[in-house]
């Protein structure tokens, strides 16, 4: 079988799927959680509740302020003990709602019961707004509100619906799992985003290193002709959208521009099972599941944990942490986010612990670029690393913005390939972050 | 042989007459007629061209100088009231004096006073770090080391100390250029007035934090209790979000608030040792109370 | 307290290094290396031994004493050179004038410019050219290869194939004439010819390619462009004139055209950054090679056609960028 792939740049780490088939574990709710107030992309929420405020399991604590915001649920039952300050992964200390648990008590209206839930006959509108209501966000990682992305706006036309099966991160397994474990599930919220954004048509992409999940979607789907599943080349990025859609479609988003610009809407699997459990069973997003995984971690599992569990609960289950720790990284080894503590709490956006031994912890030394030209054909939207870090260190930015910087997803491939360690995403980010400034200055 | 000479004399020669006369007519066609001022004004300015007037070096600094009808905000921070008063009288207009001011590092956090709690292994950029997470400390707004202001600098004024990694600045050489202050991304550097002597007092904290969460990280931070304010005689300290600021017009050095401090955080620099006091705090080094 | 280190993302990284890429050049030179002791005796191993170890030292040296940065030789970047230029040279060159070739190329060619990765010219062809220029006599005296009976001190010299062509057309013969002086085609594959210790083995070369382009140290671009060039262009003036001009595998077996193709011209610090700029670099190299072979008064047109494209390489860079994702959508 010939398999579907992006032709550009890309690279293959080693995988380390070390979790992989492990059934997902649900982790017991802690003695305390944080929730971070705002948990995605957009203007911050407005906190609803005080200190000494009983909250119950899936009570909204903080609302959106805006079109392009999100609601933020209680994952426990239990009282505010305060609104503090805690770091996230932004890596800074950001407003969240401390809740002391107690035991479970679900809001009015939450359908608890564990069978599925296939048929439903609510509209495009009223499928909009409980998925606004739920508090959902893209859980890939990029916590993108999903009530934007189903508003398709004026002029523009969605033809598919893509769903994101690729996780192309090495050692992360949540998505793998759940494709296993909620197949029908999945396959169910996939009908319901159809419904949502008016297209008959959806295709399931899978990375090659997941058959069994690959085989089970596809039997759990042989009967709907508008749902095909696509095996793709382990690749990373892969999951990349942009990537993603041209694999499968052949068709290149615009710089600038976004997935619906030629027709697609792309969901991960995890915010599509979230947009079933919202849509069919009344439940907002309080829990997701995230991988714990590491050489040295000594239980990697894939655990459902609620939002605002600190982290350390999840390595304790894993096994405690381990003896050579050098870095704990929320997220995938590519693009995941280095933490300070293990007090973070797990947020809507967590996919993944990944602790790294010390002996992998550190960069080599940076040397000199030697021009070897690996990073540019390793980037897979044709850019020139190289080029642009000396640009940003520089500081030529309008050179750079030319050059387009702007168009980086930021995957990593080029730092992780050049031979002289050269920090090449670190100056690139700053590129982004500095071109951008300047580019809202001038409107 | 002489036929070669004379052939040789003869086309190079009017080649060189040929090359004269178009040049010099294309001189002439192509004359761009600059007021002779402004070569006059850009003598009299430092060419540091630092960019401290906000102007692109100094020609173009003395072409804006000579094309406006008064000064106005134009002013060399680099040749100061000199220079000023040189270009004035060029110009034929009065001239304009500004305070003196010196950049000032407003952290005072070493591995003493503000522990480490992880170590950062990034780009050795202030602005990357800063654009992670708080820094190898917790302070969300403490300075972190690597040294873009001192990049940042012309004049060779700010240097880092590498024991309390903290830049210093050299107040002889410091022009308050701005130079720093623009590098810094947390905005930790400010130009404040140049005193006698190089004295100067100031809060060398911009934590915002409600006090408790500022001093877990820090020692010397601002804790945003109010003394300084209180017992300023000259209303020359405010206190917001958290944060005392002394205004460096108002003040008068008379160092009443420094010992106020609970926390030190008020830094006395260049003054002798008060009587009846324990040796002064200095930049750096927090020194036991001891009874006299 | 534990301290965890704290870095942004990736926080994994590829296999490669400076070291692990120069030392698998440095393998893929070895079959080449292999071949030219087996026909050149005793002089190849000496020209070798002392051409890398100037390298190595005065890079050390220069980095060391006159640059005050720590050196870094270990990353076998010296040692490619050492041997590129030894490959470059007659096996029985004067130890001195290696010696002075080294500095030039190590010196001159790569330190002057801020060390590797700054350089704008091969290190090892600038070496070459130079000695070329300066010593033009002990440059060209090939020694004729007699296995280890080829004496290093004083070996019997004779002219490459090149060099037999171009005196012969000068002297009025032809090239199907010139032909029966010349080793057959397969002999020229497998090493029996005159010419310097790096250019005889087609197939030591080739072998060197194949790995190389396995271990993903280059990529087939600039070999290809450069080999396909030349190829199309001899053929075109064989087949237009075949007694004045010799067939295309000739030219492609003699020379240094195998080693510049696959060796020089991959250069990573002096070659272009992107696929399309390897090509008109190759294209280029393949062009003003034959020029200089059919029309120059040179024998041999390899190392000038390199060094003349490398010059051209900023350029390229500057305007040739690579395909940006999505650059075939034409959008309002």
């Amino acid at each position: 079988m010939l398999l579907k792939t992006f032709a550009k740049g890309g690279i293959h780490p080693p995988e380390h799927k070390i979790s992989s088939g492990k059934e997902i574990e649900k982790l017991p709710v802690p003695e305390t959680v944080t929730i971070p107030v705002s948990q995605h992309i957009g203007a911050p929420s407005k906190v609803l509740v005080k200190r000494g405020d009983s909250v119950k399991t899936g009570q909204l604590i903080a609302e959106s302020t805006g079109f392009v915001s999100a609601n933020t649920h209680s994952s426990v039952t239990g009282t505010v003990v305060k609104i503090d300050s805690v770091t996230d992964t932004s890596g800074y200390r950001r407003p969240a709602v401390v809740v002391k648990t107690e035991d479970d008590q679900w809001v009015d209206g939450v359908d608890l019961s564990p069978e599925l839930k296939k048929d439903f006959e609510l509209n495009k509108d009223k499928i909009i707004q409980k998925i606004l209501g739920a508090g959902i966000v893209g859980l890939g990682g990029a916590t993108f509100p999903s009530h934007v992305k189903l508003s398709v706006p004026k002029g523009k036309k969605a033809e598919y619906l893509i769903l994101n099966g690729v996780e192309c991160e090495p050692y992360l397994t949540a998505d793998h799992s759940l494709m296993l474990e909620k197949g029908e599930e999945i396959l169910t919220g996939a009908r319901i985003l159809m419904k949502a954004l008016e297209v008959d048509k959806c295709i399931i992409g899978i990375e090659n290193n997941k058959p069994d999940a690959i085989a089970h979607l596809s039997n759990l789907s042989a009967g709907d002709d508008h749902i095909s599943i696509q095996a793709l080349k382990v690749k990373y990025p892969q999951g990349g959208e942009k990537q993603l859609v041209k694999a499968l479609l052949d068709r290149s988003v615009p710089s600038g521009g976004l997935p619906i610009d030629v027709g697609v809407v792309v969901f991960n699997v995890g915010s599509v099972f979230a947009v079933y459990e919202a849509v069919q069973k009344n439940k907002p997003l309080i829990e997701r599941v995230v991988t714990v995984t590491g050489k040295s971690v000594s239980k990697p599992s894939n655990l459902r944990v609620r939002i605002g569990t600190p982290v350390s609960a999840l390595i304790d289950a894993a096994g405690g942490l381990p003896e050579d720790t050098g870095k704990v990284v929320s997220g995938g080894p590519m693009m995941g986010k280095a933490l300070n503590s293990l007090d973070t709490p797990v947020m809507k956006g967590s996919s993944g612990l990944l602790i790294i031994p010390e002996k992998e912890s550190r960069r080599d030394a940076v040397r000199a670029c030697i021009r070897c030209t690996k990073c540019v054909s390793v980037c897979p939207m044709g850019l020139e690393p190289y080029l642009l870090m000396t640009e940003v260190q520089k500081e030529k930015y309008e050179m750079a913005e030319q050059d387009r910087v702007m168009d980086c997803i930021e995957c990593g491939s080029c730092s992780y390939i050049c031979p002289s360690n050269r920090p090449l995403l670190d100056y690139i980010r700053l590129g982004k972050v500095t071109v951008g400034k300047i580019i809202r200055s001038r409107k | 042989m002489s036929n070669v000479i004379i052939y040789t004399i003869i086309s190079l020669s009017s080649l060189g007459i040929l090359a004269a006369v178009v040049l010099y007519f294309i001189a002439r066609k192509f004359y761009v007629y600059e007021d002779p001022r402004i070569d006059q004004v850009e003598e009299a300015l430092p060419a540091a061209n630092c960019g401290g007037c906000g102007f692109a070096g100094c020609r173009n600094f003395a072409e804006a100088l000579v094309k406006s009808e008064e000064f106005g905000d134009l002013y060399c921070p680099v040749g100061g009231n000199d220079v000023m008063s040189s270009v004035a009288g060029i110009l034929g207009r009065d001239s304009v004096e500004k305070d003196p001011l010196v950049a000032v590092v407003r952290c005072n956090g070493t591995p003493t006073h503000r522990p480490k709690t992880n170590v950062y292994d990034g780009a050795q950029s202030c602005t990357i770090a800063s654009n992670l997470y708080t820094g190898e400390s917790g302070c969300p707004f403490g300075c972190l080391g690597y040294g873009e202001c001192v990049d940042a600098c012309d004049f060779d004024a700010i240097h880092m100390n590498a024991e309390t990694g903290l830049p210093e600045v050299v107040d002889d050489k410091c022009t308050a250029c701005g130079a720093c202050v623009t590098a810094c991304p947390r905005n930790i550097i400010e130009l404040r007035k140049k005193n006698k002597k190089d004295r100067k007092i100031y809060v060398s904290c911009i934590n915002e934090e409600k006090g408790a969460v500022a001093r877990k990280n820090c020692d010397v931070a601002c804790i945003g209790c109010n003394k300084c304010v209180k017992v300023c005689p000259y209303d020359a300290i405010t206190l917001n979000n958290n944060l005392a600021y002394i205004d460096a017009e108002k003040c008068k050095l008379c160092r009443k608030c420094v010992p106020e401090c609970p926390t030190d955080a008020i830094l006395e620099i260049n003054f002798p040792l008060k009587k009846n006091r324990p040796p002064a705090q200095e930049k750096g080094v927090k020194e036991p109370v001891t009874d006299n | 307290m534990k301290f965890f280190t704290v870095s942004p993302s990736p926080h994994v990284h590829g296999r490669d290094s400076i070291q692990s890429l120069m030392f698998g050049v440095i393998l893929a030179l070895m079959p080449a290396l292999a071949v030219s002791i087996y026909f050149f005796g005793p002089g190849a191993i000496i020209v070798t031994a002392i051409a890398v170890g100037s390298c190595l030292f005065f890079e050390y040296t220069i980095q060391k004493y006159l640059l005050k940065v720590t050196p870094t030789i270990n990353d076998g970047s010296a040692i490619v050179t050492g041997l590129l230029l030894a490959f470059n040279v007659p096996s029985n060159l004067p130890v001195w004038i290696i010696i002075v070739g080294s500095l030039v190329a190590i010196g001159v060619g790569k330190m002057t410019f801020g060390g590797l990765g700054n350089n704008p010219f091969n290190p090892a062809l600038v070496g070459r050219v130079f000695m070329l220029i300066s010593f033009p006599v002990a440059m060209t005296s090939w020694p004729v290869p007699k296995g280890f009976q080829t004496s290093y001190a004083d070996a019997v010299t004779g002219a490459t194939p090149l060099g037999v062509i171009k005196e012969g057309l000068g002297n009025g013969s032809t090239v199907p004439q010139l032909m029966d002086q010349i080793p057959s085609h397969m002999q020229l594959f497998m090493g029996e010819m005159g010419g310097s210790m790096g250019e005889i083995a087609g197939f030591a070369l080739i072998l060197g390619l194949i790995f190389m382009l396995y271990k993903k140290i280059i990529t087939w671009h600039i070999p290809g462009s450069i080999l396909i060039t030349v190829l199309v262009f001899t053929g075109i003036l064989w087949l237009a004139n075949p007694e004045k001009y010799p067939d295309p595998l000739f030219e492609l077996l003699t020379g240094g055209i195998l080693l510049g193709a696959i060796f020089m011209a991959t250069d990573y610090v002096t070659s272009p950054m992107t696929i399309k700029g390897m090509w008109i670099f190759g294209i280029g190299i393949g062009v003003i090679t034959v020029l200089i072979r059919a029309f120059g008064s040179y024998p041999e047109g390899v190392s000038f056609a390199i060094l003349i494209m490398n010059a051209f390489v900023p350029i390229i860079n500057k305007y040739v960028k690579p395909k940006r994702f999505g650059e075939e959508v034409s959008h309002g």
